[in-house]
């Protein structure tokens, strides 16, 4: 193969050190999702109704029994942090349809043409997946003030409350990618993305204390990150929220998801153009 | 004049089946090259290995100089790609399309702007440049595809079917993109169709593959000269592929092209 000649031609303007490279197309990639959400915004508000529900019918009727034991918090108040986590992961779980779609398309193999690395490109779709949790973040904040719910709206908690959404969701997101990259049709996912929902969201302290679980859906609650992203928040969240782990802790479980996943869908995610 | 893609036995298998079965290939600078075979020939397997998307099972190649399989980065950043489905967002308007392939190719923030707007003059699309491509017609979003996989200046441009589903006017004035790129900016050009007319048009040389072999190569004039006195491409086409009639294309390739298509039209 020695007559293979090099005909390369230098390219016109420098690039920037890979580092800075991998922070800036992450960062292209997650803008472009935004604008995509800026242009047509109704996927998001639909999803926002969820949340509402969840808080005005399942916690009034559920808090009007008196039927979990929460400690010294109302269960409202215990289960305002629950809701933003599962409506955060509900969106995120199905973040990959998109990725099925754009594989579909073709828009997939364009960025996997460009000079972008993997990781870069997944951990921009991650944190896109991330952002748009927040503005349901919103969503529940508002309904939650409304109905009542102890709040804490010091600037320290709002920060720490939306960084556990955004880390959660992103490792929603991530793993629903790395679902689609496995599954590869929307019909597949569709199936897929139900399935593994409900086990998430009821192996998690969401709507009521691990303490309550038999022992094997404790064990389970235990190794899900959802469970640590809600400890997190109704620690942050609610006047009175305890937390059952150290918050260096949820924090740390959630960053330690969030990476394992971006390493493995950057492995997986050029397969889906294949 | 070295080449400006080299391919030495490239072989791609998907299980038993063999897609790109030893082809070796030259194609010069500054050349516009037709890969042309029925559905199903390998034609777009080859693209997906040259573009890096998809490893060869054994065999090399060098695009712009690099190895595809060593150096992948490098191939992308020398590149521009227009896949057979659509590559634009729709979601997106053709401005905000442009600028994440700048950001990517790692555009100077300085130049960025002009090249966009270059961009969209070169393709007749500057007034309607902050519309949602969704809007586009077939014709306009080719043109803007290819728009975009030129803003890097690479030096070589893969075009899979670029006109398929497109309107004759609209694939005519494609062809006149194309050809203004290969005069105005010297980018070696691989395209590959089933349009027999538009490698007549378009191309300096062809390749004719089946069934993962290359079974022809040469200028248009002397592939059909060799078939025959008043041999049009078609009827090399149909000497080398043996007729393309119930052969080639799965299910799957299929209902890709007509989904494209219906998009496109």
């Amino acid at each position: 193969m020695t007559s293979l000649e090099r005909a390369a031609r230098p390219i016109a303007w420098a690039e920037p050190p890979a580092a800075v490279r991998f922070v800036e197309d992450a960062w292209t990639v997650a803008v472009a999702e935004l604008q995509k959400l800026a242009h047509d915004p109704t996927e998001l508000l639909t999803r926002a109704v969820q949340p509402v529900l969840w808080l005005l019918v399942f916690g009034q009727v559920l808090a009007q029994a008196r039927a979990i034991p929460t400690g010294h918090i109302g269960y409202m108040d215990f289960l305002a942090p629950g809701v933003l986590a599962q409506s955060a992961l509900f969106s995120a779980i199905f973040f990959g349809i998109a990725v099925i779609w754009e594989r579909d398309l073709g828009v997939l193999h364009k960025y996997l043409v460009s000079p972008a690395s993997r990781l870069s490109l997944v951990s921009g779709k991650a944190l896109a997946g991330g952002l748009r949790a927040l503005v349901q973040a919103a969503v529940v904040y508002v309904v939650a003030a409304i109905i009542g719910i102890h709040l804490q709206l010091g600037v320290v908690q709002l920060v720490a409350v939306a960084l556990a959404v955004v880390l959660g969701a992103a490792a929603f997101a991530t793993f629903s990618l790395i679902i689609a990259c496995l599954v590869r049709t929307r019909e597949r996912f569709m199936g897929i993305g139900q399935v593994l929902t409900m086990p998430l969201f009821f192996a998690s302290s969401a709507i009521y204390p691990i303490a309550l679980m038999p022992g094997w859906l404790q064990a389970l609650a235990k190794v899900n990150p959802l469970t640590y992203q809600v400890d997190a928040i109704r620690s942050l969240m609610v006047s009175g929220g305890t937390a059952s782990f150290p918050l260096p802790l949820d924090f740390g479980v959630l960053v330690f998801a969030l990476v394992v996943l971006l390493v493995i869908a950057a492995r997986l995610y050029p397969r889906l153009a294949m | 004049m070295s080449n400006v893609i080299e391919t030495a036995e490239l072989r791609r298998e998907f299980g038993p089946v063999v897609a790109v079965d030893g082809l070796s290939l030259h194609i010069e600078p500054g050349e516009v090259f037709g890969l042309l075979g029925p559905n199903g020939a390998g034609k777009t397997t080859t693209i997906k290995m040259l573009i890096t998307l998809l490893p060869p099972t054994s065999g090399r190649a060098l695009v712009a100089g690099y190895d595809i399989a060593r150096e992948p980065r490098l191939v992308r950043r020398s590149i521009g790609y227009v896949p057979q489905l659509l590559s634009s967002d729709g979601a997106l308007s053709a401005v905000e399309n442009l600028d994440v392939s700048a950001r990517l190719y790692h555009i100077p923030a300085s130049e960025r702007r002009r090249r966009i707007d270059e961009a969209l003059e070169f393709m007749g699309l500057g007034d309607v440049r902050d519309n949602l491509v969704r809007t586009y017609s077939g014709g306009m979003i080719r043109r803007l595809e290819i728009a975009q996989a030129m803003l890097h200046r690479p030096q070589v441009l893969f075009l899979d079917e670029p006109t398929v589903g497109l309107d004759p006017t609209a694939r005519r004035a494609v062809w006149e993109h194309v050809r203004r790129l290969r005069d105005d900016e010297g980018t070696t050009i691989l395209l590959t169709t089933h349009y027999m007319e538009e490698a007549a048009e378009l191309c300096e040389r062809v390749a004719i593959m089946h069934l993962g072999k290359l079974v022809a190569l040469g200028t248009p004039a002397s592939l059909a000269d060799a078939v025959g006195p008043d041999a049009s491409l078609d009827d090399v086409f149909t000497h080398y592929t043996g007729g393309n009639l119930d052969e080639g294309g799965t299910y799957r390739d299929v209902a890709r092209t007509r989904r494209t298509a219906h998009r496109l039209g």
